[in-house]
């Protein structure tokens, strides 16, 4: 390992990491705030709203992130004046922004898929003692539904995260400079391969740390849900 | 309207040929990465069984590498590192000679290996649904190892991890358009040069979302279709 480089240019990938979990940690939340009212839709029986949320998940699931990514910040760009007129071009000028609502809106529909799945999930008789208990629906929906969709969602929320954290070196693409966009950085000043390397690295360590802290989380908030001999 | 009928007219005026180009390397290379992925995933997932410790610690290694790195990224090592290595390697035999790696080879390589990983996650969860005993009795009947896989556990690991690999599939046919950033003339590469030349951004990005997503959609129609041939054996509930 080359220790040189590693000075020189190791802080600033470590802030490109920094710069990396930002972006995913914010289009995490939005997105997750976003998937609610989605996976809602999707779960309506009404035609109308089954429909648009149908349309927008296929979307965003069936398209690549990269070439969403360059519809909105291109595409932004081409509609400038239209976007001046309502005052938003200060929020599209800028690339972090853009990549921002891109992750948001492309998470928001896995994640929607997620809670869809666990809300399908939780038992009918659930819903029926809610009822019989007299509990309005909306109380039911948060108290009872909910709580037992995110856990039995827990897996599939961990393996999300990670696919955005791996997904996320796209943002390098659009002059975004996070662990990805500093590597491509430093390789072109120094045509030191090792560099990319010690980038995966980084990524590689990002990741397992993430699998591993998610496993004892999921085992710790669902051991109420195995048998007792087991735990 | 019509102006963007002329965008996508086939000819010189047009980029209805050039996209049309470009969605033929895409499926080409998508084409080309499957097989690649599914053999070494299914190779892998038989390492990470095997008793041998030599066999299934680098096979859990391998895994988990190319399921922690991003996708962009082990494109980057495979296309840079591959052209540093081979050009080493030619140097030392003759001098004077700039190699060049395809995008094209790039790409399947990395694709493939991070499918690969995956798919031997999913290969091992479907060996492991088949009962040991069918493998015990065939080779108690006398079937060699590889007759007992291929008649016996191949066409039941199949149905088990049908449902994943069509997860899978549908995923490597998005990343090929990351193959776009090392300038193969792929679907989204094609756009770009039509953005470029047209400033039309949105017409011609949402053109080649819709490609994929049909892409897509045709892709899913055939795993539908697989997985009705691969339960044909099975009880109707």
């Amino acid at each position: 390992m080359d220790l040189e480089l590693l000075m020189k240019y190791g802080p600033r990938m470590l802030h490109g990491l920094w710069v990396t979990l930002q972006l995913v940690g914010i289009s995490l939340l939005i997105g997750g705030v976003l998937s609610l009212p989605i996976a809602m839709a999707r779960l309506s029986k009404n035609k109308f709203f089954n429909g648009v949320s149908y349309a927008y998940v296929y979307f965003f699931r069936g398209s690549p992130l990269i070439a969403q990514l360059f519809l909105v910040y291109y595409g932004a760009g081409q509609l400038r004046y239209e976007l001046q007129d309502i005052n938003m071009w200060w929020f599209f000028r800028d690339a972090w922004n853009c990549t921002i609502l891109v992750f948001a809106l492309n998470t928001a529909a896995y994640q929607a898929e997620i809670l869809r799945g666990g809300i399908m999930g939780v038992p009918k008789g659930q819903l029926e003692a809610a009822m019989a208990m007299g509990l309005k629906p909306l109380v039911t929906f948060f108290k009872v539904t909910l709580p037992q969709a995110m856990i039995s969602s827990l897996r599939p929320y961990g393996n999300e995260v990670i696919l955005m954290i791996k997904g996320s070196a796209i943002a390098s693409v659009v002059t975004i400079f996070d662990l990805m966009g500093e590597t491509k950085l430093a390789f072109s000043r120094t045509f030191d391969f090792e560099i990319y390397f010690i980038a995966a690295l980084m990524y590689l360590a990002v990741v397992e740390l993430i699998r591993f802290f998610w496993e004892r989380m999921d085992t710790r908030l669902t051991r109420h849900l195995r048998p007792a001999n087991e735990q | 309207m019509g102006e963007y009928l002329q965008y996508l007219s086939y000819g010189d005026a047009g980029w209805g040929d050039e996209l049309l180009y470009g969605m033929s390397i895409t499926v080409r290379l998508f084409v080309a990465t499957l097989p690649l992925g599914l053999v070494l995933g299914f190779l892998i997932a038989l390492a990470k069984r095997s008793d041998k410790k030599w066999l299934s610690i680098p096979a859990n290694i391998y895994t988990t590498i190319f399921r922690g790195v991003p996708e962009l990224l082990t494109l980057f090592i495979v296309f840079y590192g591959g052209q540093i290595f081979i050009q080493m390697v030619v140097e030392f035999f003759v001098d004077d000679v700039i190699v060049d790696v395809s995008a094209f080879l790039a790409g399947m390589i990395a694709l493939g290996f991070v499918f690969s990983a995956y798919a031997s996650e999913t290969f091992l969860s479907a060996l492991n649904a088949v009962p040991q005993g069918q493998a015990e009795a065939a080779r108690a009947m006398g079937m060699s190892w590889f007759r007992t896989m291929q008649k016996v556990v191949f066409p039941q690991v199949i149905r088990h991890a049908l449902p994943g690999l069509s997860n899978l599939t549908l995923i490597l046919q998005k990343e090929t358009a990351l193959v776009s950033i090392l300038a193969l003339d792929e679907v989204l590469r094609q756009t770009q040069i039509a953005v470029g030349n047209t400033k039309e951004p949105i017409f011609f990005y949402a053109i080649a979302c819709g490609l994929f997503i049909l892409l897509a959609f045709l892709t899913s129609i055939a795993f539908k279709k697989i997985e009705v041939w691969s339960s044909r054996g099975q009880e109707r509930a």
